[in-house]
């Protein structure tokens, strides 16, 4: 049976029918929904890791145990992982590994766009693309197998374009006997134990390994030619091959499904074959630089760009540009001409985010602020323009613990989300206190991992599989570091707020302030939603409220009679009655909750 | 079987992607290879989303080139006049008239454009433009957020190679089922308001 399944299903699906064991993840864009789908099936046990080097020593250790195991994670996730990615290369393992990297050309949700093949070659690991739905699952168990066959890692690399799009994949029968007995676990210790003497015996093994590596990608049956007109020879991979397929569907193809290492018997038979050779790949020159290195003349970034995303569009005016395709062959479109120009549709916090309350109020105590990556980086944009730094995860406390260090005039505070905490800002915080800074720590505490899709983490209290388990308490991590100046505070109370960081910011020593209200669009917050109101006899239309940054608020058709200025209006559509603006408000115009309660009563 | 290319548009949150979910099973039920491809993540919070539908005898590209796009499907008027470059010109245009201003609107740096500047941009690309009441004629059927399927109802009318019933068996799998019956209302009053819009695009 044939369904429309995206890639990340895709992938999710390859792993329950290729025997994978043992799955964990942290959440990324755009890799996200694999773990989310294979935790569906309950043959495979699936987690959610508080960060990806975790998630990558699990599904490691789980292979040293002879059980087939996946690590999932999006590209910058393998610079966390990257320590574990490089030993599990040296060491091999029991039972196959693959380690899913999602990159992000474009960088639709990222901070960067690193190629991550580099990362195979880097550590001497074979590394396989999909170009579709269908190989995605199908190279789930490919991987496995080679994994298993050369006793290595394998990378799967996928691309937003991959993950993201749905095409129509054939489902196929779980192949694996389940166990009914534990396995023995295999103690081999000169090949496990990575002291230096047993290193340098496993680094000739490594080397040896690519080169037989080479030789399978010579008859690997997704690496596939596909003759046609040998005037112009495409080499390609992943999404690239699809977009070169439609532009250029007389010319011939050696489509690549492994990218590391390249079979070099096959292409130069390739290029051989034809009169001009050109590589069509996104991001780096990866493929391209192999090729020459193997003293093959050919083309690829001369032509196509380096930075961002492919579509058919980017490729085939490239492909004009470089003469490969006459000028006829542009597609005509009609840019039409604008009056004025069309306003942006940035994202932005959402009506009753608690973030907002927090923002506020440094921006009213004029801090710097040094942030971290979660919706809250979103405070950044005017008219909050209240987070001045966002590097990568668990940036901002070290930052800060710097800046503080290092002495500034203003006052100053790290933010930093609450799952954002648990996978690299625990150390940090470690660090603070031992090192003695006046840093102001705040714990953005959402009850949530908000910003990839409300993802479970060790604060919430449920697990992947949304099993019940232990809550951990930011209080109690800060105060187990040796922090003593610890507040709790209601980001929807914006005196309590204020009053914490006065408290935090005037004294020395480190402070941690754990800003607790969950995300606004969680179930259980949506059930307290109520819509607050104007009332257009007090409001002046002073703007105060437009400060606030909230999409409820707009400005009404009805001007105040001295100033001319737009009244404010609440959106009952959008406002959840988080009463923030209601506490900004200097005229009281915005009516508090239980006053529209009484409202309602008396009506 | 000539390839078909849908790009949907909206505002985060407003449906559109539940609209080309929709759009990506008919395909499947009538046929064709089918490959759709949206961005998540980020962009959903609030911003501008958009998918890509296509429909065909073999797909290629999940993604199209601008001036590839035989249908642009908009669930909000500021996002037509955003994407509707990507429309093949005299492509069809199906328009939900419901315009939800961003913040620099509210905060009055920026003007929404009205609806007359609306039906000039558009027309510079094509005069099949359709503008659809499709919030109000969810809201009359008693659910404004039904809007999408009243969207696809109006967009149905334009693919005459695909029957209705296709469309509704594809609503009824993809919708929760105590919804089921709204939108097949949504999607049948969209098939008529359609038929009452003129070329000029006016109701």
């Amino acid at each position: 049976m044939k369904v429309l399944l995206s890639g990340n299903e895709a992938v999710a699906r390859g792993a329950y029918e290729s025997g994978v064991q043992v799955a964990a993840a942290y959440p990324g864009t755009p890799s996200t929904e694999i773990l989310e789908t294979l935790a569906q099936y309950d043959a495979v046990y699936s987690e959610w890791a508080p960060n990806e080097k975790v998630a990558l020593d699990v599904a490691i250790g789980a292979a040293y145990a002879g059980s087939r195991s996946m690590a999932v994670m999006k590209h910058v996730g393998l610079n966390v992982a990257a320590d574990a990615f490089f030993y599990a290369s040296m060491t091999g393992l029991e039972a196959g590994l693959v380690l899913v990297s999602a990159d992000d050309p474009f960088m639709h949700s990222s901070q960067n766009e690193q190629d991550n093949r580099r990362y195979a070659k880097f550590a001497r690991v074979p590394c396989l693309e999909p170009s579709d739905g269908q190989e995605a699952k199908e190279l789930v168990g490919v991987a496995l197998d080679i994994s298993e066959q050369f006793d290595s890692p394998v990378m799967l690399r996928l691309t937003t374009r991959i993950s993201h799009s749905d095409t129509l994949v054939e489902l196929g029968e779980r192949q694996v006997e389940e166990r009914t007995e534990p396995l023995e676990y295999r103690i081999d210790r000169v090949k496990y134990v990575m002291v230096p003497g047993n290193a340098r015996r496993r680094h000739p093994v490594i080397e040896e390994r690519v080169e037989k590596l080479k030789e399978f990608a010579e008859t690997f049956p997704y690496n596939k030619v596909e003759m046609g007109d040998t005037s112009l020879g495409i080499v390609t991979d992943g999404v690239a091959y699809q977009y070169a397929r439609e532009v250029f569907p007389e010319a011939s193809f050696l489509k690549l499904g492994m990218t590391y290492p390249l079979p070099p018997d096959m292409i130069r038979d390739f290029a051989s074959k034809v009169d001009r050779l050109i590589v069509i790949e996104e991001l780096d020159p990866f493929i391209e630089e192999e090729i020459r290195l193997m003293g093959i003349a050919v083309e690829g970034k001369s032509i196509f760009p380096m930075i961002g995303e492919f579509d058919p569009r980017v490729v085939r005016e490239s492909a004009i540009g470089a003469g490969l395709l006459p000028p006829s062959a542009a597609v005509k479109f009609k840019q039409p001409e604008l009056e004025t120009p069309l306003p942006l549709r940035p994202p932005i916090l959402c009506p009753g985010c608690p973030h907002r309350g927090v923002f506020l109020m440094t921006k009213k105590l004029k801090m710097v602020v040094s942030g971290d990556i979660g919706c809250y980086t979103l405070a950044f944009l005017p008219p909050l323009s209240a987070l001045h730094t966002c590097g990568c995860m668990g940036a901002s406390i070290g930052q800060a613990h710097g800046v503080s260090k290092a002495g500034i005039a203003q006052k100053h505070a790290a933010v930093i989300g609450d799952s954002t905490f648990f996978h690299t800002g625990m150390p940090a915080l470690l660090n603070v206190a031992y090192n003695k800074s006046d840093t102001v720590t705040i714990i953005l505490d959402n009850r949530t991992t908000a910003m990839t899709g409300h993802q479970q983490n060790p604060g919430t209290g449920t697990t992947l599989k949304g099993e019940p388990t232990k809550a951990v308490e930011f209080e109690d991590v800060a105060r187990a570091f040796g922090i003593e100046r610890v507040h709790t505070v209601d980001p929807y109370d914006l005196k309590e707020v204020e009053e914490a960081l006065r408290d935090c910011l005037e004294a020395k020593g480190p402070a941690v302030i754990v800003s607790r209200r969950e995300c606004a669009l969680l179930p259980q917050a949506r059930k307290l939603w109520m819509t607050l109101r104007v009332n257009e006899d007090r409001c002046n239309g002073c703007g105060l409220c437009f400060e606030v940054a909230c999409p409820a608020i707009l400005k009404s058709e009805q001007l105040d009679a001295k100033t001319g200025r737009a009244k404010a209006w609440i959106d009952p559509l959008l406002c959840t009655g988080c009463e923030i603006c209601a506490q900004v408000c200097a005229r009281k115009a915005i009516l508090f909750r239980d006053e529209m309660v009484k409202e309602g009563e008396s009506a | 079987m000539k390839t078909m290319n849908f790009l949907v548009t909206g505002v985060g949150g407003q449906g559109a992607l539940l609209a080309s979910n929709i759009l990506a099973d008919v395909g499947v039920r009538a046929g064709y290879d089918v490959k759709k491809s949206e961005v998540h993540g980020m962009a959903q919070r609030g911003g501008s989303v958009t998918s890509t539908v296509r429909w065909g005898e073999k797909v290629y590209s999940p993604l199209i080139g601008q001036g590839e796009a035989d249908y642009l499907l908009a669930l909000e008027k500021l996002e037509a006049l955003r994407y509707v470059g990507m429309l093949r010109p005299g492509g069809t245009a199906v328009v939900g008239d419901q315009g939800i201003p961003p913040l620099s609107v509210s905060s009055g740096d920026d003007v929404y454009p009205d609806d007359e500047q609306v039906r000039r941009v558009l027309s510079q690309v094509t005069d099949d433009y359709h503008l659809i009441p499709s919030v109000r004629l969810a809201e009359e059927l008693g659910n404004a957020r039904a809007h999408n399927v009243v969207l696809l109802g109006a967009l149905s009318t334009f693919i005459d190679d695909v029957p209705p019933d296709v469309w509704l068996q594809s609503i009824e799998e993809r919708v929760p089922k105590r919804f089921v019956e709204l939108n097949e209302q949504a999607f049948q009053v969209g098939r008529e308001a359609r038929s009452s819009v003129q070329r000029t695009g006016r109701i």
